[in-house]
Formats: C-alpha cells, sequence, structure tokens
C-alpha cells in the first residue's frame, strides 16, 4: 500500500511539483520517462516519491523519449493507468508514437512543460512543442500557472479514462515561467484528488489471457479511412465528457474551468486571444489599459486547444469588433495557429470582427505589458477603422526594423 | 469479411483474436481453434516470400531454435518435435536457417521456385572442420 502525504491547505508548488504531485495522487501504474528540461523536475519529483513508498507503480527509465512513449503505449495496452512527461526535442521524438497512442485509443497522460523547438537550441518557453502536437488526435489542454497545471493534470485521467472518450491528453504548461516558478497551489487531499479521478476502467487488456487481443493492426485503404473517423468524431464529442468533469472539479474544489476561458469580456470592444501564461499578463494589460485610457480590453483563451472549441471561441467573441491572436511559435510560412483558428471560427460566426496576428516569445522572450498594451492599442485602432489597418501578422518583441507580413494595403 | 461503417468499427482498431473466450489454448491444436475472422492466423501472406526455408527432418535434433527465433510463429513444432513450416505466414525472412545449429543445417534457404522433393535432393553434405 502506498503511503499518503499530508498536505498544506495552501502548498508552494512550481508547476513541475504540481504536476508531480498530481500524478502521485493519480496513483500512476506505470511511468515511463526521458528526462529533458524544463519537464525533468516533473518525472524527477514523480521517481522521488515512488522510490519513497508514496506511489504503488513501475517506474521504466528508457533511452529516449520514443521509447516513453512506446514504453507508455505498450502498458496503456497491457491495461494499466500510465503517464509521463516531456519538453520539446523530447516531444518531437515522441511525435511517431503520440500518434499510435490516439490510434489505439489509449489514455495515456502527457505533461508537457513547453519549450522551443532547435535550431538553434534553446531551453525556454514557448508553444513550439504544443504547436507541434496538434494533429496527434490528443487531446489538448493548456494550464496558465501551477494552480492550473495540478488541476488540469488530475482531470486529464478523468477526462481521457472516460469510457465515452479513450483518447490520450496532453496537459501543457510554460517552460519555467510556469515550470520553475514557486506559487501558490491548493491541493486536494490524497483520498479526495484519486476518488476524484477513480479506479482505471480497462478496456480491451493485453493482460487479459482469456481474451487476446492484436494492437496496431495494420489497415489500408479499405478500412483506414473508417478508423481515423471514428477516432476523430471521439475527440469532437470529448467536450461534453470535458465540461461534466470541468463542472464536477468546480463542485469538489470551487475551481472553475472552462473550454474557453474569457476575462474582461462583458463590455469588451477588442480582445486578445493568446494560450500560457501570457493570458494572466494580457489581463493584467487589458485592466490597465480601461483605467488608463479607457479602452475596453478583454482576453480570451482556449483552455482547451484540442479538440478547438470553435463555437465557444465564436461565443466569447461574440461582440468585439477587433481581435489580435498571439502565437508563441515560429509559423514557418504562414499565419499562426491561433490566428487560423479563431479567424475560421469568426467567419462562420454573425459577428465578423478584424483579425490579426502577432508571433512572440519565441525561445522564451519575455511578453511585456508594454508590448501588450501596443497590440491591445493596434486592435483598437482597426476597431476603430472597421477594417485592417495593421499589417495582418507582426512580430512583437523582436529586435531589428519592424518585421511584418500582408500590411493592409495588400489585401485583395 | 463484411465491410463495416465508422460507426461500426471496433475502437481504436483493437482486433480480437479468438471468437470466445479461451482456456488452455496452448494444448488446443491450432486446427481446432476457434479464431476470429480478425486473426492474423486466416491471412496469408505466403506470396511475400521470395525465398522460402526447407526443412529436412532427417537431420534435425528438435532443439527448437528455429522456433524460438521465427518473428512470426511460422515454425511449427508439437511437444517440442518440429513438424515443418507454415508456408501461409513464413515471410522468408530466413533467421531459422541462419539460427540452425545443425552440420549440415536442418533448415536451407531456397529459391520459393525451387520445388520442395527437388530441394531436399541437393541437400549439402556434412562440412568437415576445418584445420
Amino acid at each position: 500500500m502506498a503511503e499518503k502525504l499530508e498536505l498544506q491547505e495552501v502548498e508552494v508548488w512550481d508547476g513541475n511539483m504540481a504536476f508531480a504531485q498530481a500524478m502521485r495522487q493519480a496513483q500512476i501504474d506505470v511511468v515511463a520517462a526521458y528526462p529533458i528540461t524544463p519537464s525533468t523536475p516533473t518525472v524527477h519529483g514523480y521517481a522521488k516519491f515512488l522510490a519513497d513508498g508514496y506511489i504503488d507503480g513501475e517506474f521504466v527509465t528508457v533511452e529516449s523519449e520514443h521509447a516513453a512513449m512506446s514504453g507508455c503505449v505498450g502498458a496503456a495496452a497491457a491495461g494499466g493507468r500510465v503517464a509521463t512527461a516531456t519538453s520539446s526535442q523530447g516531444f518531437a521524438l515522441m511525435i511517431e508514437v503520440l500518434y499510435q497512442a490516439s490510434g489505439m485509443r489509449l489514455p495515456i497522460v502527457l505533461g508537457v512543460v513547453n519549450r522551443a523547438l532547435a535550431s538553434p537550441l534553446n531551453v525556454n518557453g514557448d508553444h513550439s512543442d504544443m504547436y507541434l502536437g496538434r494533429d496527434a488526435g490528443w487531446i489538448m489542454v493548456d494550464a496558465f500557472n501551477a494552480q492550473e497545471a495540478y488541476d488540469l493534470m488530475l482531470m486529464a485521467f478523468k477526462i481521457g479514462e472516460d469510457l465515452s472518450v479513450r483518447l490520450p491528453v496532453m496537459v501543457n504548461q510554460d517552460g519555467f515561467i510556469t515550470s520553475h516558478t514557486a506559487q501558490n497551489v491548493r491541493p486536494l487531499q490524497d483520498d479526495v484528488a484519486y476518488n476524484f479521478i477513480g479506479d482505471y476502467k480497462e478496456v480491451n487488456p493485453m493482460l487479459d489471457f482469456s481474451k487476446p487481443v492484436t494492437y496496431g493492426a495494420q489497415t489500408e485503404e479499405d478500412w483506414h479511412f473508417e478508423f481515423k473517423a471514428k477516432q476523430h468524431k471521439a475527440l469532437m464529442d470529448s467536450p461534453k465528457v470535458i465540461e461534466r468533469v470541468f463542472k464536477e472539479f468546480e463542485e469538489l474544489s470551487g475551481r472553475s474551468y472552462k473550454m474557453v476561458e474569457s476575462h474582461l469580456m462583458d463590455d469588451a470592444e477588442v480582445a486578445i486571444v493568446a494560450l500560457g501564461s501570457t493570458v494572466e499578463s494580457a489581463v493584467q494589460a487589458a485592466k490597465d489599459l480601461r483605467e488608463s485610457e479607457g479602452i475596453k480590453a478583454g482576453v480570451v483563451a482556449p483552455r482547451v486547444f484540442r479538440p478547438f472549441p470553435l463555437t465557444g471561441v465564436q461565443e466569447a467573441l461574440k461582440d468585439v469588433k477587433a481581435v489580435a491572436t498571439l502565437d508563441r511559435s515560429a509559423p514557418g510560412g504562414t499565419l499562426g495557429a491561433l490566428f487560423n483558428e479563431v479567424t475560421a471560427a469568426m467567419y462562420q460566426s454573425s459577428n465578423k470582427p478584424v483579425v490579426n496576428n502577432y508571433i512572440y516569445g519565441l525561445g522564451g522572450r519575455d511578453m511585456t505589458q508594454a508590448d501588450l498594451k501596443e497590440i491591445f492599442k493596434e486592435a483598437k485602432a482597426n476597431a476603430d477603422a472597421g477594417k485592417l489597418v495593421t499589417p495582418l501578422q507582426q512580430f512583437s518583441g523582436l529586435r531589428g526594423p519592424k518585421l511584418s507580413f500582408f500590411n493592409a494595403g495588400d489585401m485583395k | 469479411m463484411e465491410y463495416l461503417g465508422w460507426d461500426q468499427v471496433e475502437t481504436g482498431a483493437i482486433l480480437p483474436s479468438f471468437e470466445k473466450e479461451i482456456e488452455d489454448i496452448a494444448s488446443t491444436p491450432r486446427e481446432e481453434r476457434d479464431y476470429a475472422p480478425t486473426n492474423s492466423y486466416t491471412a496469408s501472406v505466403a506470396d511475400w516470400r521470395v525465398f522460402k526455408p526447407v526443412y529436412n527432418r532427417d537431420i534435425c535434433i528438435d532443439c527448437q531454435n528455429c522456433w524460438v527465433f521465427c518473428p512470426d510463429t511460422a515454425i511449427i513444432s508439437k511437444d517440442k518435435k518440429m513438424v515443418g513450416i507454415d508456408y501461409e505466414h513464413c515471410k522468408g525472412c530466413g533467421v531459422c536457417a541462419e539460427v540452425c545449429p545443425t552440420n549440415p543445417k536442418s533448415l536451407i534457404m531456397f529459391a520459393e521456385t525451387v520445388d520442395n522433393e527437388e530441394a531436399l535432393a541437393s541437400w549439402p553434405e556434412k562440412k568437415k572442420k576445418e584445420k
């Protein structure tokens, strides 16, 4: 039997400890992990809890992240609760197996401590790894601080393991800004947390020798499409379960989560749409601008990045005149992913705000209050003109001559 | 097998091996096992093969090396006695012939087009130890 930890009402944890504690409370059967900055303390912390007798489970040290996720797939197929964590290059190395996990409908939980992708090599936080995984068929949720990292890590097991979902779940948090910053976290006690998640429910476990099954079958043009369609349907239907789990968690903890988080949006004229720790910074900038300049600024943040909450974004932005979408990842030759998702949603909406795009914070570059206020002011200019007067895509916080693409005058 | 719609296929393409729950499958002969249509036992991959292993009972010592190493369980062995090759599932990789320890080998790779009788008739002699 695993020992229990007595937790304080308020603990001082960084984002990695928040992940590790939630994973401990989930009493995972198998963690197969390979260390990488800045997610190492998640699995290091978890391994220490296990070594100290606080977890009944296996910790498998492997030779790479590809092997880590492969070990997770094997253990999940065998019929256990499984999780791991990674970042950046490690995430990139996992990619092939991420698609295997979702295709086999294995509810593995992956903590992703977001970090830039090389080259040039960089250990700091941006969303390149998160965006790399966005087509992998996983549910993707994003924590903006350590408390949310803890809460969402607990909820990830309950969501993914639900019998109507059975999909793997990534919980993202910003590298260093969230993962290494000690913050107040209000945890649940061990029994409360475990009972909230519940016991693992096996589906087609390979260790049931009375019903042998094949995982990872080959399907060609006559079968593949149907399996992938069914998988997509499960992902598209998952918000029903996600919202139910959010509600149950709120009843337990008092902390509210929504598919799309909105701040100061009741009367907002302009909005920033962002992910990660930038959300809290943008809320601060919006508050200040409302006081200092009377700009009715608000912030919208998809809590769930996949499945993308298209109607939730429409609802959140139904009254704004201009939207600035902030992408913390180099989009490689097009507009940022949030711009594309938000614009696609609003193109089908009764409200059609002017939308522009900012690439910011690559490799952990700070997103300052001054930058955020400037973005709000440019959105205000777009709102006042009722059309695009800024370039469609700009780089914020970049040294050198102003870098932008698709100027307003170039729009056809 | 009937082609099913996306709403009918098994979640995660997890394929059952048998029609019903099984017990003591090891001692049930292959031909009496209640294989599901999704079991690859019923799927032939014989035409993947360019070279095939030919088995020579006269030399074999039933060491089971080939049975252990075959990556596709295409070596048929019963009560630790070699029976032969499952040519429906053997893909001709040659691992069995490689690990066969006898002199001459009891498993030798021949071109798929060579008749087995012909292959057995042309079996090599025992090699003498080189000094």
